[in-house]
């Protein structure tokens, strides 16, 4: 299937001037909060090259402004590690954080048997009290490890440290170490993960990375049997989407070692880097993982992307070429023929209904990109998206990462230095093989961004603010929104209908093909429902009374 | 299995909490300020915690729930978020307007130590609060208490702020509804007006978190208390202060700062909470109770007594807030159910002695459990099986994997609705609650039953 170039599109909304939409947008704002929004709100512009307009992102929230973030503590612990099954994650801190992170995203996970370990449904917290935060929290943390891993054996502990650990000074590193060696057989880590740090969850997301590739990853060498050995970065298994992903892998012919972390396993990280290229979905919540495993073991990565059927379709060749195996491609065109028809019943089922409708999306730090595929499938175009945490490279493409200046904000988030491995090290491209890549159009280690995929006059909004939503709607009135929860029912109370990006609502999965056939049913459903008609009551709409009533 | 690491052994944990049966301070705070008309609810601390409360609460009621943030950052935890909270509330009356800024603190500014009195003075002298607008706070640290102690604060965060005497005692009465549905709220002002009490009743989440659907979005709605009311709290004949823990705070303060006399009941959960709400509220009013809540009594009686072999020696375990608990508990002795495991997040050590005292008659040893979580619970549960569970939602994995129904109930429900929109207090939501309990108990046995022994007739 062929979705429809950027430049096809006609400009998104020819009544309305951007530019006037922005000066409102602005408007209200006190001067100093206005000069910065005005720098977070772009209106696109796509030049010959695919350069875009530089969009800031990544800075601090304005206080007081009302907007969808969440903290580092949640992208630690919340989105990158919470998928895992068997690891005990253990919240270092008052009760709050660790209830709200407890079974809330709709991760799903499949343990292979029913013995297997599965603690996704467990919270566990050190529930800090008074007396810790004034005499410190290390003696419970280290007895509260201690409790965990009597109480369930479990191969890896993570402690996850929230705010007033960082001020108490707590060295949760110091009391892992001290556990990990004192239990012998559990793999004991911890993440200072205090949500006060960086600007948003983005930085949750950089260190738990790091937590992982240092203390996880490479510790099983076990070579897995399979030709064509890959690494799935990003997917977190909202709703199912790792599922299906996982069947399509199977049907291909390739071998998934881990997914980072959907539907994952401690172990399969820890033998993550015996695969042979990595996949990335989500660009930034996991691309310093992908970075780190090319420079240490020679893994190289290429962005690839779900979501969408054109797109699922592109990326399975993609990954093929990248092996370039007669058999596989074939396989892997078989597996699309196979696929594609369904969707292209429902997608001709569902288009004309939904043809010409127009969305919205702020969302994440990837999805606000990958899901507009989806609306352009069905003949809907995405006049306004945006990110909640991501940075420029996701807006403009990586092109612009040389000229990020890294504020103080990320200055505190650890790069972590890498080398490559003495012993694993293994460049799985030659010299030959690069040429190749080049040859057959495959980008290395490369992702366009969100901008230079959509038209030119759409805006584009980092950090979006609930006043600037609520405007946006007002001069739009969209027929959809993307949002998350906190969004979803303010917007729908303003008539227009919502569907949550983070967790689907209730829906999904919307990953590859079958997704693509959910997904193109969930937005039929919602932009046709019939409630919106019923807003107004019959003496809402004729208030006026007949003089008498006339009894028939 | 989903819980299937759970043991039947049970070891005592002094350092880690598995599956709490409570939360933080701030949402008890965040919860009770959507109470009070045109209040946008303030978090002074990082971003992550207003966003969590928010999207609790929002999956809770299934409704906007607006509120702003501090939004720290590690300067911020390093110098005070002084700065960031004036930037905030300037922010806010500037973009959205809102007649009062209820601010709570979070672990981080209060382990900071941030004088939240000291700058909102700072705030006013420097003009950032325009006239007629007004900025309240709370200290919510959840390294103390749970979501009720956050509740309660911010309810006596009002008194404090509004509550002015005007010298003379007026007709009305206060009502402090405890952390109840907005739903509940409604049904308490209901029950007073059949009683023809004038009342001022604070918080009041009703018509905020279930709003109607119009096709217009309003960023505050129509329900919560007036300031103008809050602000005569101070001159009523009395209070009556509905659950202990949630709103003895404010009663008390009330009647220290405006000298108005207060009672503190049980939560009018069940018939003899509901009997004791009515008889307190008429002797203070000195009213005569009408007819209609005669009869809405006696409905609620009619129908315990025509199901009440139902309900005979079923075992039921409950997890919730102490001042629910307590109410329910004595409501399911009432009709003979038997309540054997009992727990509760929230400390406090009367919390035991209290239902050890309702359930003395209840033949089976019973468990209770201050400052307990749900992984013990459910080994209680394992060890000493029951027919029946009622709490929040994260009960459901426990009903799953033992196979017994669920009586959703309390804080949070993310998977059903109804919680606000149909009470359980009063004798209406005691109907409600024995509906509820019905159904669950007859689908069982319906599901159960041999088909031999499957009636038509129940
Ligand atoms: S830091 Fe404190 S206030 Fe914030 S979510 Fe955690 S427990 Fe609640
Ligand atoms: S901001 Fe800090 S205290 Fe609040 S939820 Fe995040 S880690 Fe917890």
């Amino acid at each position: 299937m062929e979705t429809l170039n950027p430049e096809e599109l006609t400009p998104p909304v020819p009544e309305i001037n951007a530019e006037d939409v922005k000066k409102e947008l602005l408007e209200k704002y006190p001067t100093k909060v206005a000069r910065k929004r005005a720098k977070q709100i772009v209106i696109n512009q796509v030049g010959p090259e695919g350069e875009v307009p530089e969009i800031q992102s990544n800075v601090r929230t304005v206080p007081g402004l009302i907007g969808q973030r969440g903290c580092t503590y949640a992208g630690c612990k919340g989105v990158v590690l919470g998928p895992t099954r068997d690891i005990v994650n253990i919240t270092h801190g008052p009760i709050g954080c660790g209830f709200y992170s407890w079974l809330t995203r709709r991760n799903q996970t499949k343990p292979p048997g029913p013995e297997d370990h599965n603690f996704m449904m467990y919270c566990f917290s050190t529930d800090m009290q008074e007396e810790q935060i004034v005499f410190g929290g290390e003696k419970k943390l280290r007895q509260a490890v201690q409790e965990a891993y009597d109480l369930f054996k479990p191969k890896a502990i993570g402690i996850f440290a929230t705010c007033p650990v960082g001020l108490i000074g707590d060295d949760v590193h110091a009391v892992a170490r001290e556990m990990k060696e004192k239990l012998g057989d559990c793999n004991v880590f911890a993440f200072s993960c205090e949500g006060y740090k960086g600007v948003s969850q983005s930085a949750g997301h950089h260190i738990a990375n790091n937590g992982i590739f240092t203390h996880v990853v490479g510790l099983n060498d076990t070579v897995q049997e399979g030709k064509f050995k890959i690494n799935l970065l990003g997917e977190y298994n909202i709703g199912g989407d790792a599922f299906e992903i996982e069947r399509l892998f199977e049907e291909c012919g390739f071998t998934l070692i881990s997914t980072f972390s959907g539907n994952s396993s401690y172990d399969y990280f820890a033998n993550s880097h015996t695969a042979d290229l990595n996949l990335i979905m989500c660009h930034r919540s996991i691309n310093y993982v992908a970075e780190m495993m090319e420079t240490k073991f020679g893994i190289p990565w290429i962005k690839i992307n779900f979501i969408g059927a054109g797109a699922t379709a592109k990326s399975l060749r993609k990954i093929a070429k990248f092996f370039d195996d007669r058999e596989l491609l074939a396989r892997v065109e078989e597996v699309i023929a196979r696929e594609l028809p369904a969707v292209e019943k429902v997608r001709e089922e569902v288009k004309p209904r939904c043809q010409g409708k127009r969305a919205m999306l702020f969302v994440g730090g990837s999805r606000a990109h990958h899901y507009q595929e989806l609306f352009r499938e069905i003949g809907m175009e995405t006049i306004a998206a945006g990110y909640e945490f991501a940075h420029r490279d996701d807006y403009e493409g990586r092109r612009v990462l040389p000229g990020i200046k890294v504020d103080a904000d990320s200055r505190n988030i650890e790069e972590i230095h890498v080398e490559p491995d003495p012993q694993r090290y293994r460049p799985r491209l030659t010299e030959e093989g690069l040429a190749r890549m080049q040859e057959a159009g495959i980008e290395l280690k490369d992702y366009e961004g969100m901008m230079p995929e959509m038209c030119d006059g759409s805006l584009v909004i980092d950090d979006i603010s609930q006043f600037e939503t609520e405007k946006l709607i007002e001069l739009y009135r969209p027929d959809i929104i993307c949002a998350g929860i906190k969004e979803k029912y303010a917007i729908q109370k303003s008539g227009v209908p919502m569907k949550q990006l983070h967790s689907y609502d209730s829906g999904g999965p919307y990953a590859a093909f079958q997704g693509a056939i959910n997904f193109y049913r969930e937005i039929d459903r919602m932009v046709n429902s019939k409630v919106w008609k019923y807003l107004q009551a019959p003496w809402q709409k004729h208030p006026e009374l007949a003089a008498k009533y006339v009894w028939e | 299995m989903l819980l299937r690491h759970t043991p039947n052994d049970i070891q005592e944990r002094s350092a880690l909490a598995i599956n709490p049966a409570k939360t933080c301070q701030p949402i008890g705070a965040m919860y009770a300020a959507l109470g009070i008309h045109k209040c946008l609810p303030h978090s002074h601390g990082s971003q992550g915690c207003y966003a969590y409360h928010r999207s609790t609460l929002t999956r809770h009621y299934k409704e906007p729930v607006m509120a702003a943030t501090s939004a720290f950052t590690e300067g911020a935890s390093v110098f005070g978020g002084q700065a960031n909270l004036l930037q905030a509330i300037n922010n806010i009356f500037s973009v959205y307007e809102p007649e009062v800024i209820a601010v709570h603190t979070t672990c981080l500014s209060e382990t900071i130590g941030d004088d939240i009195p000291q700058i909102i003075a700072k705030a006013r002298d420097e003009g950032k609060i325009p006239p007629g607008r007004y900025v309240i706070h709370a200290n919510t640290p959840s390294y103390v208490g749970t979501h009720v102690t956050g509740f309660a604060n911010m309810v006596k965060g009002m008194v404090d702020y509004f509550a002015q005497a005007n010298g003379h005692k007026e007709s009305w009465v206060n009502i402090i509804p405890g952390y109840v549905e907005p739903c509940d709220m409604e049904e308490i002002k209901r029950i007073a007006g059949e009683l023809g009490v004038p009342c001022i009743l604070f918080p009041d989440t009703s018509g905020v978190l279930n709003a109607p659907q119009t096709g217009r979005f309003h960023m505050f709605p129509a329900g919560g208390v007036t300031t103008a009311d809050l602000m005569r709290t101070g001159s009523a004949v009395g209070t009556v202060a509905l659950g202990k823990l949630a709103s003895g705070p404010a009663a008390r303060a009330l009647d220290t700062k405006c000298k108005v006399p207060c009672e503190i009941l049980d939560l009018p959960i069940g018939l003899q909470a509901t009997d004791l709400f009515i008889d307190t509220l008429r002797q203070i009013a000195g009213v005569t109770v009408p007819d209609s809540l005669n009869i809405e009594r006696g409905r609620l009686l009619d129908v315990i007594t025509d199901m009440h072999q139902y309900f005979f020696g079923r075992k039921v375990a409950l997890a919730g807030d102490p001042d629910q608990l307590i109410s329910l508990t004595q409501f399911l002795v009432d009709i003979d159910l038997w309540p054997i495991h009992i727990v509760t997040g929230t400390p406090g050590k009367k919390f035991e002695a209290r239902i050890k005292e309702i359930t003395k008659e209840v033949p089976h040893p019973v468990n209770v459990r201050a400052g307990g979580d749900m992984f013990l619970l459910h080994q209680w549960i394992r060890n000493a099986p029951v027919d029946l569970l009622m709490g929040n939602t994260y009960l459901k994995y426990i009903a799953r994997d033992e196979d017994i129904p669920l009586v959703r109930w309390g804080f949070p429900i993310l998977d059903r609705i109804g919680h606000s929109y149909f009470p359980t207090v009063g004798y209406r939501g005691g109907l409600r609650l024995l509906e509820k309990i019905l159904d669950a108990l007859m689908d069982r046995q319906d599901r159960d039953a041999p088909e031999e022994g499957f009636e038509l007739v129940m």
